[in-house]
């Protein structure tokens, strides 16, 4: 037998009928065929080929990373120069447990903070105004610039990178600001995200917001802006997040495009205030959904990567690289994750997390596996930390760039979504633009249709979830964890201690702070964000600034139809 | 009263701090679909919100949507229900409930909770099956008798 293989490697499908060969074969083969929908409508065929990639022959197709329009990713070195940052978002009881914890997941591996503050916090109140059974269960309770002293001890803030989950009006990092500046550390050292300042997002999406009329909260997001940019400015005030729109239903192409549209919104009305885009877009930064359909993800996000270097030079006259680029934080989808057979869901967060890095991400956080019941607890927070290590240091996913890049999948889907996003951004347009397609309840109606329809993908079978509709188990209940509380006594201490606190402040500091805030609502020429800064410093709670900002701002209420 | 005309009265809500709508509106949508005559509110319903408004629109099923931990204030609104003469209003919790909290919920007289993957199918005859038992009993409440002519 002649075991050498002599025939050139190309000769097999040198023949010129060869497609047409495989189309009879496959048809032949398979019968009928099965329609294939991604849950974003784009029809996916069996096999794609150099005649589905629009720009297959050219020299180079797809041009190189760090250079526009940034298909191959936003810098020259990728993941294989500076891995992704691990960014775990934790929050959870009283502030010394939320020290706790953020020390234990520093020491396995997360290389910056991530705060996510208590249900109250979000919806302006403190704790003494609300239901004692829901403090601390969701996210820790931070009502002064003493609790943040408290969360973030040991934690050099000049050194690692701070996320705040903090919405309009910002006081987390008024507070965090605060504890730097009595810790002696400059403010040009600070760096970090805004997480949640995209005010849009939440008035369509999920909500966690303090009921800031529509138009308060614009004028405070640019004053956010302005106020950062000149104070400190490696603070990336702008998060534009397409992830609340994702979670609450949007497919993968509504998010990007919705999303786009909100940066391009936010962008707008800083230039209406006369300020330079390259002044503030390079502290602009994306928040992303990663749900389960591992092509659609990655296509999402590489289509809207250079979707956002055009808009950025062709429609916001951005002229420094550095606008164009297109940077992004992604967090592995909860709603995907499953009550059935729990531990399937570290297979979930695991697709998810190498959909998000071959979308070329730069800063990822992993869901617990038992996220589906509760805030994380401390085994399943250690998995998902451990599971982006695995990633990168076993699989060696950061090796090489873009590594999807070139597919002839990967590449038409790229176009594909490309092409569906700019669609979906231009019914935006024509209705005014976001803030007017929000103001309707156009945005919000479409997010209501299509989680509806990804309901019936799943009831109809057609969407399989394991442990849901297919493979289900008799009982899995021995596998579902039991959940625990923030403990009650040491809740009730943080309490007391608050009231505490209250009553040693003098009335006439707390009513001329107030006063400050409202100066700076009454008067354009004012930065309110620099007054909510002064009020945290002259020790105003989270839930004095919201109510005195909502009093002069407006009252908002989100639209709620079926 | 025929089955026929008997046409369910579904309050929707959410109670609490919590904002994520996608449940509430899906099972909201569900319900209407399937005939029912549905009350949808904005979240963050107080619990005094949400007796007023079963009252005022004499509702058969009051469903809370809960997401973030806000299923652990439902006693004190089925105490709230109790104490306004409503406690004949069947009370249904969706969302996400842990094992170790559910028994807490069904002690304070709730129904039912829906799980994730209970499927609209289940939840709307389920809800159907406990309007109808709430009207036959909201019929002979004292509070009905009261209103009688």
């Amino acid at each position: 037998m002649n075991k050498r293989l002599e025939s050139p490697l190309t000769a097999a499908h040198a023949a010129s009928d060869a497609k047409a060969r495989w189309q009879r074969e496959y048809g032949e083969t398979i019968g009928a065929d099965r329609k294939v929908t991604n849950v974003s409508g784009i029809a996916i065929q069996p096999l794609y080929g150099s005649d589905d990639w629009a720009n297959y022959g050219q020299s180079d197709p797809l041009g190189y990373p760090g250079q526009p329009d940034y298909t191959r990713g936003i810098y020259a070195t990728m993941h294989r120069g500076r891995t992704w940052t691990q960014r775990q978002l934790i929050g959870l009881g009283t502030p010394d447990d939320y020290n706790t914890r953020l020390l234990e997941i520093m020491a396995r591996g997360a290389t910056a903070v991530s705060l996510i503050p208590c249900n109250s916090v979000y919806r302006g109140y403190d704790m003494s105004s609300v239901e004692p059974e829901l403090l601390g269960t969701c996210g820790v309770v931070v009502n002064n610039a003493e609790h943040m002293a408290r969360c973030l001890e040991g934690v050099d803030v000049g050194e690692i990178s701070c996320a705040m989950n903090d919405p309009s009006p910002f006081t987390l990092l008024a507070f965090m600001l605060v504890t730097a500046e009595r810790r002696g550390i400059d403010w040009n050292k600070i760096t970090g995200t805004s997480n949640q300042s995209d005010y849009i997002s939440h008035f369509v999406a999920n909500h966690m917001f303090y009921r800031l009329s529509l138009p308060g909260a614009r004028r405070v997001l640019m004053d956010h802006i302005t106020w950062c940019n000149e104070h400190v400015p490696r603070w990336n005030p702008m998060s534009v997040v397409g992830q609340h729109m994702q979670q609450a239903g949007a497919t993968p192409a509504e998010a990007m495009a919705f999303t786009l549209a909100t940066a391009v919104q936010n962008a707008e009305d800083c230039i209406a205030r006369g300020m330079d885009p390259d002044h503030f877009l390079p502290r602009f930064t994306f928040f992303f959904d990663i749900s389960m359909g591992f092509f659609e993800e990655v296509a999402k996000f590489r289509a809207g990567r250079r979707i956002w270097a055009r808009l950025a030079r062709e429609r916001l006259g951005a002229k420094d690289p550095r606008s164009w680029r297109f940077k992004f934080h992604g967090q592995t989808s909860g709603v995907d994750l499953t009550r059935q057979q729990p531990l399937n869901n570290i297979a979930r967060v695991t697709a998810q997390a190498m959909a998000g890095i071959f979308g070329g991400l730069q800063s990822l956080h992993t869901d617990s596996y038992d996220e589906v019941f509760s805030t994380p607890s401390e085994a399943g927070a250690r998995i998902a930390v451990a599971t982006q290590n695995i990633l990168r240091e076993e699989a060696h996913l950061t090796d090489v760039i873009d590594p999807l890049g070139g597919s002839f999948y990967v590449e038409s889907l790229t176009d594909e979504m490309e092409e569906r996003i700019v669609s979906i951004m231009k019914t935006i347009d024509d209705a005014g633009g976001m803030y007017k397609a929000v103001e309707s309840g156009l945005v919000q109606r479409m997010i209501g249709a299509s989680a509806m329809r990804f309901q019936q993908r799943v009831e109809s079978g057609e969407q399989v979830i394991v442990g849901v509709n297919a493979y289900r188990a008799d009982d899995d209940a021995a596998t579902r964890p039991a959940v625990a509380r923030p403990d009650a006594a040491a809740m009730q201490r943080h309490l007391d201690a608050f009231a505490a606190w209250k009553a040693e402040r003098s009335p006439s500091s707390v009513n001329a702070a107030l006063d400050g805030l409202t100066h700076a609502a009454e008067d354009e020429q004012r930065n309110v964000f620099g007054a909510v800064v002064d009020a945290a410093r002259a020790g105003l709670t989270n839930e004095e600034i919201c109510t005195r900002l909502r009093r002069d701002l407006g009252f908002g209420q989100p639209l709620a139809f079926v | 009263m025929t089955t026929l005309d008997f046409r369910p009265r579904v309050l929707v809500t959410k109670i609490g701090l919590d904002g994520h709508d996608r449940g509430s509106r899906i099972v909201a949508a569900a319900c209407r679909d399937a005939g029912m005559e549905v009350i949808y509110t904005p979240p963050w319903q107080s619990i005094a919100a949400v007796v007023k408004l079963a009252l005022e629109e004499d509702v058969d099923v009051v469903g809370i949507s809960s997401l973030a931990t806000d299923h652990l204030i439902v006693p004190k609104l089925m105490r709230a229900l109790r104490e306004a003469g409503l406690g004949h209003i069947v009370v249904v919790v969706g969302g996400i409930v842990p094992d170790n909290e559910e028994a807490m919920l069904l002690e304070s007289g709730v129904r039912e909770v829906f799980h994730p993957g209970s499927t609209m199918d289940e939840i709307t005859t389920r809800i159907r099956a406990y309007a109808g038992e709430a009207r036959r009993a909201g019929q002979n409440s004292p509070l009905a008798q009261e209103t009688q002519p």
